[in-house]
Order: structure tokens, then sequence, then C-alpha cells
């Protein structure tokens, strides 16, 4: 009888053990006080903030809190409210937390070293797959810099039809966004709502592209297709019907009690504070910050449209929701004017060099058979030379920096994903709160983790 | 092309740079003081920092008196106030290349920072937390080298038990 006792406690000790080993991420994850040294400390208790004034010095936060007293959990990297492989370890004192540490990598697939293998007419394939609710965004990113650096000048049609779609996908990823967070707060209409909605955009995208996500529609040269006949109506409808569907989003939650009790004060983060972790989108405006690269720095034709960059003021939950919630509205104003301003024309530049020849002028012409040749096995070549080109993602600024050796591939490319910046963000807006405000900042931030781990 | 801050290091190269205002290249010794003053020049966000390799493509475009070497840090910053962009290009090193941290100038590269480490493998020093951010913590060798191959390693786990 003692024997199996024994057994018993012996194959136990070897399981915790091995649990141990089979989850540490050994130094990337959060360490216990005493193993912390100092600096590490302040960064993960969001003391970041330095060279304005306002920094806060490590030693003036709760360093002599010993370790019996706290308590270090894990959340993620497979929980619900974390979208997708978040890990984060929490440093908790009873409910409140005190520091945060985000573990991430667990979706980290290479894209940029793939990048580096594919051509330039491939590349889009490849970078699309980065942020999955907004693929558009991702394409027309890397397109842009390889555009930059190629010098090409686009058709107007194909710059409208590009800023069209991105107004679209952003619609879409922000309903997404609407209604994750819904159900992060227990709202569960608003999740079936706000995948509805997004139904209606991708039965869109899927007519005009061929596929739901991942397009692979925006190339360098212009887009792939032209627009579906009848398009305008399609679009029309999902204006119209998704303009209309805010305003019941605006019942069901901006009114709520509950709703805004759990979004309003949590979780503020200051413009200065947003700016020095290099935070953009929503986010840094949702603080009262106007900047929209749409508008500061405007690229497509987004200086020839009219709408308004919405604001915050506190930096809170509510704010980050609220500024969304109206980015939807004034997305849906463009996607307007953009069906009446549709100009007529080519939807990619008429260069042999660049873009593929029709399929018919194959038949016709050997010039057309060759250039259809030479930029299916070859690619084309792009100047030598690096370039950053920045365009305005539903989550922020998606840069593309891009390093050219003149051959048919990118020498280097990387990209600057906003969700992997606004991640830092995170410890500092969860210090002081509650575990159940977590996941609401979670949701706020509205990390994508294909994008943060690329 | 803008001119440099006032309180910048004298005579940092510069040049002229695709769809941005100017690109510096400062020495190692002057980078962190060159980012600094461009901060109180009014570039408050970094907004972006990435190592890259340049082994096989040696003979880049720099401005006369700096050595190419083969791994450069590139820093974009962007300032909200101006509208406008600044890139800071510099050279790292050829064998183990060690750049300072600017996390004491902008707390937002603490990321970034990991990642160019992890990715290529360019040491911060002064850095708070220099561990791997997207590979596993016991990965060897830094993939976005040009001599680390594409898909020499199969997909594996870390620390992978094995069939229970």
């Amino acid at each position: 009888m003692s024997d199996v006792t024994h057994e018993t406690t012996v194959r136990v000790a070897e399981r915790v053990e091995r649990l141990t080993a089979e989850t540490s991420e050994g130094p990337q994850g959060l360490l216990e006080r005493r193993a912390t040294d100092l600096n590490e400390l302040g960064r993960e208790v969001g003391a970041v903030l330095r060279g304005t004034g306002l920094a806060l010095d490590p030693r003036d936060v709760d360093v002599e809190r010993s370790d019996d007293e706290t308590m270090i959990i894990n959340m993620g990297p497979a929980h619900p409210s974390t979208h997708g492989v978040l890990r984060l370890m929490l440093e908790l004192d009873g409910e409140y937390v005190l520091r945060t540490k985000p573990v991430i990598g667990y979706l980290h697939t290479g894209m940029e070293k793939t990048g580096e293998t594919l051509r330039y007419m491939q590349g889009a394939t490849n970078v699309t797959r980065m942020d999955y609710l907004s693929p558009l965004s991702n394409e027309l990113g890397f397109c842009t810099a390889v555009e930059t650096l190629l010098g090409v000048e686009l058709p107007a049609r194909a710059v409208w039809i590009r800023m069209m779609m991105a107004e679209l996908n952003r619609v879409a990823s922000h309903l997404v966004w609407m209604a994750t967070n819904g159900m992060d707060l227990g709202s569960t209409s608003m999740m079936i709502y706000g995948f509805r909605e997004r139904e209606l955009i991708l039965a869109f995208f899927e007519k005009t592209t061929g596929l739901r996500m991942n397009h692979n529609y925006i190339r360098p040269g212009g887009v792939a297709a032209d627009l579906p006949d009848g398009w305008e109506d399609d679009v029309t409808v999902i204006c119209d019907t998704i303009l209309e569907r805010t305003d019941e989003y605006d019942e069901l939650l901006t009114g709520q009690p509950i709703f805004r009790g759990r979004m309003e004060g949590v979780a503020p983060i200051s413009a200065e504070e947003a700016m020095a972790l290099g935070v953009t989108g929503p986010i840094l405006r949702s603080t009262g910050v106007a900047w929209d690269l749409r508008r500061t720095m405007p690229y497509l034709a987004y200086d020839q449209v009219d709408f308004d960059v919405i604001v915050g003021t506190y930096g809170d939950n509510f704010d980050r929701f609220a500024v969304r919630l109206n980015e939807i509205r004034e997305s849906i104003r463009i996607v307007r004017q953009c069906v009446e301003r549709m100009p007529r024309g080519d939807y990619r530049v008429q260069d042999a060099k660049v873009t593929p020849p029709p399929r018919a002028r194959i038949d016709e012409s050997m010039e057309a058979l060759i250039h259809h040749f030479k930029l299916f096995t070859e690619g084309f070549q792009v100047p030598a030379g690096e370039v950053y080109s920045a365009i305005e993602s539903p989550r922020g600024e998606l840069g593309c920096y891009l390093v050219s050796d003149g051959g048919p591939h990118p020498f280097r490319m990387h990209v600057r994903a906003p969700s992997f910046v606004n991640l830092q963000a995170v410890p500092l807006m969860m210090r002081g709160g509650m575990v159940s405000d977590a996941i609401t900042v979670i949701s706020s931030v509205d990390p994508i983790m294909g994008e943060v781990d690329r | 092309m803008i001119p440099l801050p006032p309180t910048a290091p004298p005579g940092v190269a510069c040049a002229d740079a695709l769809a941005c205002d100017v690109a510096c290249f400062p020495t190692l010794d002057e980078y962190v003081d060159l980012v600094r003053a461009w901060r109180e020049d009014g570039f408050e966000v970094c907004a972006d920092l990435c190592g890259v390799d340049y082994l096989g493509h040696p003979g880049r475009d720099l401005p006369e008196g700096v050595v190419a070497t083969r791994f450069e840090v590139v820093v974009n910053l962007l300032s909200i106030e101006r509208r406008q962009r600044v890139r800071v290009r510099v050279q790292a090193g050829d064998r183990e290349p060690r750049v300072p941290s600017l996390f004491g100038v902008y707390p937002g590269t603490e990321a970034m920072e990991r990642e160019a480490f992890d990715l290529v493998g360019i040491l911060f020093d002064g850095h708070p937390d220099l561990t791997r951010i997207l590979m596993p913590e016991d990965w060897e060798g830094h993939p976005l080298r040009k001599d680390y191959a594409v898909g020499r390693v199969p997909v594996q786990f870390k620390e992978a038990p094995g069939p229970r």
C-alpha cells in the first residue's frame, strides 16, 4: 500500500516539472521581482516615459513589494479573449494587476524572410496574410512602397478603386472589432450583428477579387481586376445598410449603462504616453491627437475626398470604442464619394514592364507574349534604393521599409505592423486595473496576432 | 531636405531619400545624440526601427565619408507637429553588430529593438530586456541574416515532449 502511494507522489512530481518545462518561456517570460533588474521592472510596470519631464523613476514605484504578496499568472495563449495566440503574464496583487508582459511569437511564420524569396508581383500574396482582418491595407502598404521605388504613376481609376476597397475593408475590420469587443463584454448580440454586417462586405469582396480574405487584389501597378458589373448598386446597399445599423449599435451599446460602466474611465492613456510608445491609429486619436495619415500625409486620393478625423478626449476604453464606431461612418462617407466620383479608364498601369498584358493581346501580338513570359518567369526589376512608405491601416500606421538591390526580389522587406507597436501600451494600460478589465484592455487595443508575429 | 536640428552633433552626413524629408547617416558615437536632437526638435514618434543585413549587396548608395558595413540599423522618425519624416541609418558593424539602444529616448523602440536583435542579431547596448521576441528562446541563429538559408530547419516546437 505504502509503495503505491510513493509511486504516485513521484509521478506527480515529474508531471509538475514537465509542465513547468512545457510552459516556460525562459527569460522571455515575466520573472519574479527578485530576478528582475530595476530597469526592466520599471518598463514592465509602465514607467517608460522619459525625455519630456513625464519621466517616472522605476524606484518610485512599488518595487519593495515582496514576491510572496503577489502572484504571477498566465493569460493565454489560448484564452478566448486574447483574439488569437497572445499570451499575457500578469503579476497580481489580489484582484489588481501590477505588472504585465505580453509574450508573443506563437504565430511567427517568417513572412519577412519569405518576402525576400518572392518576386515583387508575388509579394502581395505574402503580405496580405499578415493582418488578416484588413488584408487590403497590407497589400496597399507594400504596393505603395514598390511603386515609389519604381516611380510609376497610377491611373486615376486604380487609385479610386484602391481607396474604395481600403475603406470598405476598414469598415469590415472595425465591425469585427465591435463584434469581438461586444463579446468580451458579454454582449453576444453585438457579436452576431458585427459579423452579420461584415458578411455583406466580404460578399462584395468575393465578387470583386474572387476571395473573401487574403485577396491579393492590389498589386504593384494597379489592381488585379476591374470592379464587377453593377458594383455601384452593391456598394450603395452596403453603405445604406451599415450606416443604418450603426445607429442600432448606438442604441445597443453606447447608451447602455452596463457597457458604459465597463468602458468609461477604464485604462486611460495620455497623448504623451501614446506618442512616446509609438502608438498610432485609433488609440492615439482617442487621446485627442488628430493624427490620421489619410489627412495629415495624404496618399491615394484622400486629399480629394471629404471626411472627418475622429478624435477622443480621455483616451480610455470608451473613447477608443467611440472613435472606431464613428470611423465606420466616416469610411462610409468616403465610399459614397468614391461611388459618385469613380473615374473611367484603366484599372492598372499600361506599362508592359510592370503589369501583364490583357489575355486577348497574347494571341495576336508577339511582343505581348514576350512581355507576359518575361513578367511571369523573371518578374520586373526594381531600381536599387530604400523606401519607407506608410499608410493608415484600421489599426494605425502600417509602414513598409523596402530595400531593393536592383533585382526582381526585394532585398529586405520590413513591415512596421501597427498592432506590434500598439501592444507595448498594454502594460501601461493594465497597471492598477482589475483582472476583469484586462480583457477589455486587450480588446480595445485590437491586436491582430497575424500582424504582431508576422 | 530639411536642416539638421540645432542640437545635433556637427558634421553628420545627410542625403535625400524617397518619400522622406531627409536621411541622416551618423556614426555609432553620434547616433543617440542625433536621435535625441531630432526628438527635441519635434519628432515625437519613433515610427519604425529595423535591422538590415547587406551581405551580398555591398554597393549601396551612401553619402561620401560613410563606410558601408554589413549590418545597418534603420530608424524612421515621425513628427506629428511638423508632419515630416526623417530616416536615420547607422552602420552597425560587420561581425558583431552592436549599437546603443534608443530606449532612453523613445521607450517605444523596446519591442522593435528586440525584434531586430531576434531576427537580424544586432545587439543593443542599454536595452532593458534584450531577449528573443518572435522566435523561441532556445533558437539558434538569426533568421533574417542573409547567410541563414530559407527552410533550413523543419517546423519544430520548443521542448516537444514526444508522444505521451
